[in-house]
C-alpha cells in the first residue's frame, strides 16, 4: 500500500464521488416523482394509462441498467436523438428507479384499509383531501423501508455510469489502474469511496425504519 | 437506413451468436444461483444462531456485501486478487465467485427472514400435540418456510440474471459483448446496426426475466397464507 499515491490522487476520487452523488440525487428525485405519479395511476386504476404504466414497470424491472444505458447512449443516436452522457445517465436511472419507487408507494397505498377512505369521504373530505391528509402520510410511512432500500439500490446502480463515459468512481479507479498499475491502492480507494457514500445512508435508513415502524395507524395486518 | 440495421441482425449466424451470448449469461447466473441457494441456506441458519460472535461476523459480511456495488466486488476479485495475491482468475470464474458471495448474503437474509417469521406457537402447539422434534421440522416448519422462500429465491434469480450484465466490464464475452462485436464488424456496411442490436438485447433480457418474475409473483400470491 502506497500512501503517497493515495494522497496524491485522493482528490480525483472526491470529484468522482461528487459526480456520482449529484447524478444519483437528480436521478432519485426524478424517480420518486415518476414513481409517485405511476403509483397514483395504478391506485386509482385510470383506464388506458394504467396499462401503459403497467407495461413500463414490467419492462423497466426486468432489464438491467447496463443494457438500458447501452440502448440510450449508443442506440438512440442512430435515430437522430443525441443526448449527452449525463442526461443519458439520469434518464437511465429514472427509467429504472421510477418503477421500483412506484411499486414501493403502491404497496404502501394499497395496504391502507379501504374503510379509511370511505369514512373520510362520508365525513365530507374531498378526494384530494383524502389523499393529502389520510392516505399519503400513512403510505409514505409504510413504504419507508422499501423506499430506503431503493435509494441504496439506485446509488449502487450508478457504478455502471462509466460505460457512458462519465468519470465516476469506477472510471477513476480503472483509469488509475491502467495508468500507474497501482491496483491495490486504486481499489482500496474505490471501496472507501463507496463506503463513505453508502454507509451513512444505510445507517440512516435503519434508524428511519425503526422510527417509522409503528407509524401506520389501524392496520394491524400490515405491521 | 434503418432497414440495414435489421439486416445485420439476421445476417449469417449473427442472431444465433447473440443467443449464444445470452446462453453464457444465463449459465453463469444459474450456476451462481444454485450455489447461492445451497450456501445461503447454511448462512441463513448461521445468522439465526444466538452466539454474539457469529452474529457480528454475519452482520459485517452481509452489510459489506450489500453496500458495495457488485461491480466493485467484480473489480476486486478480477483485478485485485491478481495484483495482491498473484491469483489469476478468468472473467467467468471471478463472476461466479462474486455472484455467489453476493447471492449467499441475499439468500441468507431471505432464509433468516423466513425462519424467524414462523411464530413460536407453531413449535409449541406441535410439541403439545405430541409430535416429535424431527416431525415438527419436516411436516410443519420446513413446508411453511419453503412457501415463503421459493418465490423470493426465484426473484433472486432474475436479479442475478440482470446483474450478470455487468460482467461485460471485466471482459467476459456474453450477450452485450457479442452485440458489440457484431456492431463493430458491420461498422462500414451498416452504421445504424447499434440501435437494432442493443434494442434486441434489451428485449432478450426482458423475455428472459419477465416469465421468471411472473412465476415468482404467481407463487407468492398462491402461497400467501
Amino acid at each position: 500500500m502506497n500512501l503517497e499515491f493515495i494522497q496524491k490522487y485522493a482528490n480525483l476520487y472526491v470529484h468522482a464521488a461528487g459526480l456520482t452523488l449529484r447524478l444519483a440525487l437528480i436521478g432519485i428525485l426524478l424517480s420518486i416523482l415518476v414513481g409517485f405519479l405511476c403509483s397514483l395511476v395504478q391506485y386509482y386504476k385510470i383506464p388506458v394509462l394504467r396499462k401503459i404504466i403497467g407495461a413500463y414497470i414490467e419492462l423497466s424491472r426486468n432489464t438491467p441498467l447496463v443494457v438500458q444505458l447501452f440502448f440510450l447512449y449508443f442506440g438512440l443516436p442512430k435515430l437522430g436523438i443525441r443526448i449527452s452522457s449525463e442526461t443519458c445517465a439520469i434518464i437511465g436511472l429514472t427509467f429504472l428507479g421510477g418503477s421500483y419507487m412506484s411499486e414501493a408507494f403502491r404497496s404502501g397505498l394499497e395496504s391502507i384499509d379501504k374503510i379509511q377512505t370511505e369514512s373520510a369521504l362520508s365525513l365530507g373530505f374531498s378526494r384530494f383531501q383524502v389523499m393529502r391528509y389520510i392516505l399519503l402520510p400513512q403510505a409514505v410511512a409504510i413504504s419507508v423501508p422499501a423506499f430506503a432500500a431503493n435509494v441504496i439500490f439506485l446509488i449502487k446502480e450508478t457504478s455502471v455510469f462509466s460505460i457512458v463515459a462519465l468519470a465516476d468512481l469506477m472510471y477513476v479507479a480503472k483509469d488509475l489502474m491502467g495508468l500507474y498499475h497501482k491496483t491495490t491502492e486504486s481499489l482500496f480507494m474505490l471501496v472507501i469511496g463507496y463506503l463513505v457514500i453508502l454507509l451513512p445512508i444505510s445507517i440512516l435508513a435503519t434508524l428511519l425504519e425503526r422510527r417509522l415502524r409503528y407509524a401506520g395507524f389501524g392496520n394491524q395486518s400490515t405491521i | 437506413m434503418q432497414d440495414l440495421g435489421i439486416r445485420v441482425l439476421f445476417e449469417g449466424n449473427n442472431f444465433a451468436r447473440l443467443m449464444g451470448g445470452l446462453g453464457i449469461t444465463i449459465q453463469i447466473s444459474l450456476l451462481s444461483v444454485l450455489l447461492s441457494i445451497v450456501l445461503g441456506v447454511l448462512f441463513g441458519v448461521f445468522m439465526t444462531l444466538k452466539n454474539p460472535v457469529t452474529r457480528a461476523i454475519s452482520r459485517v459480511y452481509l452489510d459489506f456485501i450489500r453496500i458495495m456495488p457488485q461491480l466493485v466486488l467484480l473489480f476486486i476479485v478480477y483485478f485485485g486478487l491478481t495484483r495482491m495475491f498473484g491469483i489469476n482468475l478468468s472473467g467467468e470464474v471471478s463472476a461466479v465467485i462474486v455472484f455467489v458471495l453476493w447471492g449467499t448474503a441475499e439468500m441468507g437474509d431471505l432464509v433468516r427472514g423466513a425462519l424467524i417469521s414462523i411464530p413460536i406457537h407453531q413449535y409449541e402447539s406441535s410439541y403439545a400435540l405430541g409430535i416429535s422434534k424431527k416431525q415438527t421440522y419436516l411436516y410443519i416448519i420446513i413446508p411453511q418456510t419453503l412457501r415463503r422462500l421459493i418465490p423470493l429465491a426465484i426473484n433472486l434469480t432474475t436479479r442475478m440474471i440482470k446483474t450478470t450484465s455487468l460482467i461485460v466490464l471485466i471482459g467476459v464475452v456474453e450477450v452485450l459483448k457479442v452485440g458489440q462485436q457484431i456492431i463493430e464488424a458491420n461498422r462500414y456496411t451498416a452504421p445504424d446496426a447499434a440501435l437494432w442490436i442493443y434494442g434486441t438485447i434489451f428485449f432478450l433480457y426482458f423475455l428472459t426475466c419477465w416469465p421468471i418474475s411472473k412465476l415468482a409473483g404467481y407463487l407468492e400470491k398462491k402461497w400467501k397464507n
